[in-house]
C-alpha cells in the first residue's frame, strides 16, 4: 500500500465532488435546454420540414459544423473572450461553465436532431390534417413521439458532460478531475486518484440508470 | 352546390436537388357531391394521393380552384386553412397514430386543436369510441391494437371534429382482407348513419365496387374516366380502366387462355355482355337451343353491384355451322355480342 493523504483530503474531496454536481447540472440544464432549441431549428429547417429553409439550415449546419469538433481542452481555451464578454471573468468555474454551456448545446443540438428525424411524418400530417400549428405540432407531436430517444440521448451527453467537467480540471475549472490531478497525479498517490475515480463512475452509473429507467416507462418497454 | 368543387387544378412538385419537376396533377376538374362515397383509382404515381392532399390544402395548388362547401381556398392563408382543415377528416394508410398517447387521447387530439371545453370532448370521444366499436380500448396504447383495430381509432380521430368530409387514403391498403371488409363496413356507416361525405383512393378495385358510389380514374395526373361504379365496371373504356377492372371482373379470355379454350372446346366463341336486367340468360340460352345449337359457359361471371346485375359471358357454340350462324344473328339482337377468333 502507498502512503496516502486521503484522510486529510476528504473536506477538499466532499467540495470537488459537490462542484463537478453542479458544474454538470448547470450544464446539463443550460446546455440541454440551448441544445434542445438549436435541434429543433436545425430539424423544422431541413428540407420538408414544418418550416423548411435552405438559407437557415445551411447556416446553422456551418455553425454546428464548426464549433461541434473543437476539441474540448482547447474550445475552453478558444471561449476565454466570449465568456469575458457574457460571464464578466475569463478563468475559474464561471467561465468553464459557459464553455461547457457552449460546447454541450452544439453537441446535444446534433443529437436532438437526429432523434426528431425519427419522428414519422406520417402522424405530422395527420396533425396537419386536423389543423394544428406548426407550433403546436412541434409541441404536442414532434417532441412527445421522439420523447424516449430523447431521454436516452440526453442521458448519453450527460455521461459526456461529467468528462468534459473532469476536462475542464486541467485548465484551472474546479471538481473531481481538478482533484484528482493535483492531490492524486502530481503526489503520486493512487488512492486519491482512484477515489475521484470511483465517485465518478458512480455518479455516472445513477444517471444512466436514471436515464434508462425514464427512457423505459416513456417507451413502455 | 358540390361539397369540393376542383376546376383545372394543376400541381407541380419543384425540381428536387438533381431531379426534374414533377407535374403530379396536370389540369384535373372534378365535383364531389354532398352525400356520396367517390372512389379515386390509379396506379402508383398516378396522382391521386397528391389529389386529396389538394382537397384539405396539405398541398398547395400550382393554378386552378379548389371550393370547399363554396369557400374558395386556394387564396386562403396559413390560419384559415386550418380552420377548413378542421371540417375534413382524414384517414391514412398506415394509420399515422400518436405512439405517445392512448387511444383516448390520439381522439383527443383534434378536439384540443379545436379548443372543444373538456366536459364536451369526453362526451365526444366516449360516443365516438361507441360507433367504432373501441369503447374498451379507450385507455390501451396504439401499438397494442391490431391493424384493423388502430385504423378504426383513426377513423374516430378523424370523425372528432364533425367533419363533412372525409378524406381516406388507401385506408384499407395495409389490412387483410377480412379485416379490410369490418373497416369498409365501418365508412359505410359513417355515410350513411352520419351522412359524411367520403373520397377513397385506392388501387383495390374491390374497396371501390363495396364502398363507392362513383368512381374517378386516374392516369398520369389527369382524370381519364369518371362515372358511376356500376356504369364503370361493366363498361369501362379507357384502356387503364380495363385494367382496373379486369382484376376484379372476368372479361373476356386473354390470347393464351383462349388457345387453351379452343384446345379443350369445340365450336365457335362468342363473348355475350349482359347488362342490369332487361335482357335475361335464359331468353339468350333458349334462342340457342331453339335454333338447335348445343353450347358451353367456358369464361366469364356475372357480378352483383350495389343491387345491379352485370357480366360477361363466353360461350363455346357447337353445331351445324349454318344454325350457329342464324343463332349469332339472333342472338346478337338480344345482347352485345363479340366473336372471340381462334
Amino acid at each position: 500500500m502507498t502512503d496516502t493523504n486521503i484522510g486529510q483530503l476528504w473536506p477538499l474531496f466532499w467540495s470537488a465532488a459537490w462542484e463537478t454536481l453542479y458544474m454538470v447540472a448547470i450544464t446539463l440544464t443550460l446546455g440541454g435546454l440551448l441544445g434542445l432549441l438549436l435541434g429543433l431549428a436545425l430539424y423544422v429547417t431541413r428540407r420538408g420540414g414544418l418550416y423548411a429553409s435552405r438559407p437557415v439550415n445551411v447556416v446553422l449546419n456551418v455553425l454546428v459544423n464548426f464549433f461541434r469538433p473543437i476539441p474540448f481542452v482547447i474550445f475552453i481555451a478558444a471561449a476565454q473572450p466570449l465568456a469575458r464578454v457574457v460571464v464578466g471573468t475569463g478563468i475559474g468555474n464561471p467561465a468553464i461553465i459557459f464553455a461547457l454551456t457552449i460546447a454541450a448545446m452544439f453537441g446535444i443540438s446534433r443529437i436532438v436532431e437526429q432523434n426528431l428525424v425519427t419522428v414519422d411524418p406520417g402522424v405530422i400530417e395527420a396533425a396537419r390534417s386536423v389543423g394544428a400549428s406548426r407550433a403546436r405540432i412541434v409541441r404536442t407531436v414532434v417532441i412527445p413521439e421522439a420523447l424516449g430517444p430523447l431521454v436516452l440521448g440526453y442521458t448519453f451527453v450527460f455521461v459526456a458532460i461529467v468528462d468534459m467537467t473532469a476536462v475542464a480540471g486541467v485548465v484551472g475549472g474546479g471538481g473531481l478531475g481538478n482533484f484528482a490531478l493535483q492531490y492524486g497525479f502530481r503526489q503520486f498517490d493512487t488512492v486519491v486518484t482512484w477515489t475521484a475515480v470511483i465517485v465518478i463512475v458512480v455518479l455516472v452509473q445513477v444517471g444512466q440508470l436514471a436515464g434508462s429507467s425514464a427512457a423505459r416507462r416513456i417507451l413502455r418497454r | 352546390m358540390p361539397l369540393v368543387e376542383m376546376t383545372d387544378v394543376h400541381k407541380t412538385f419543384p425540381a428536387a436537388r438533381g431531379g426534374a419537376a414533377v407535374e403530379a396533377i396536370r389540369g384535373v376538374d372534378l365535383a364531389v357531391e354532398a352525400g356520396e362515397i367517390v372512389g379515386i383509382v390509379g396506379y402508383s404515381g398516378a396522382g391521386k394521393s397528391t389529389l386529396v392532399r389538394l382537397i384539405n390544402a396539405l398541398e398547395t395548388t400550382t393554378s386552378g380552384s379548389v371550393r370547399i362547401d363554396g369557400r374558395e381556398i386556394t387564396t386562403l392563408g396559413e390560419r384559415a386553412l386550418r380552420e377548413v382543415r378542421l371540417g375534413i377528416g382524414m384517414v391514412f394508410q398506415q394509420f399515422n397514430l400518436f405512439g405517445s398517447r392512448t387511444v383516448w387521447g390520439n381522439i383527443a387530439y383534434p378536439l384540443e386543436v379545436a379548443g372543444v371545453p373538456r366536459a364536451e370532448q369526453n362526451r365526444r370521444i366516449s360516443d365516438l369510441l361507441h360507433f367504432v366499436g373501441l369503447a374498451d380500448k379507450a385507455h390501451s396504447h396504439v401499438e397494442e391494437l391490431s391493424g384493423g383495430q388502430k385504423q378504426r381509432v383513426g377513423i374516430a380521430r378523424a370523425l372528432a371534429t364533425n367533419p363533412k368530409l372525409l378524406l381516406a387514403d388507401e385506408a384499407t391498403s395495409a389490412l387483410d382482407p377480412e379485416t379490410t371488409q369490418e373497416v369498409l363496413a365501418l365508412l359505410r356507416r359513417v355515410n350513411r348513419e352520419l351522412g359524411i361525405t367520403i373520397v377513397v383512393i385506392t388501387h383495390e378495385m374491390d374497396v371501390v365496387r363495396s364502398l363507392a358510389h362513383r368512381v374517378v380514374v386516374m392516369e398520369a395526373g389527369r382524370i381519364v374516366e369518371e362515372g358511376p361504379v356500376v356504369r364503370v365496371l361493366s363498361d369501362p373504356q379507357q384502356q387503364v380502366t380495363r385494367r382496373f377492372v379486369a382484376t376484379i371482373v372476368d372479361d373476356e379470355p386473354g390470347a393464351e387462355a383462349l388457345a387453351a379454350l379452343h384446345e379443350r372446346h369445340a365450336g365457335r366463341f362468342v363473348k355475350l355482355a349482359f347488362r342490369g336486367d332487361e335482357v335475361r340468360q335464359s331468353d339468350v340460352f333458349a334462342v340457342l337451343l331453339d335454333h338447335g345449337v348445343r353450347f358451353e359457359l367456358v369464361f366469364g361471371g356475372i357480378e352483383e353491384v350495389q343491387g345491379e346485375t352485370f357480366g360477361n359471358l363466353t360461350l363455346a357454340l357447337d353445331g351445324d355451322p349454318a344454325a350457329v350462324d342464324a343463332a349469332v344473328d339472333a342472338v346478337r339482337v338480344l345482347v352485345p355480342l363479340k366473336e372471340l377468333a381462334r
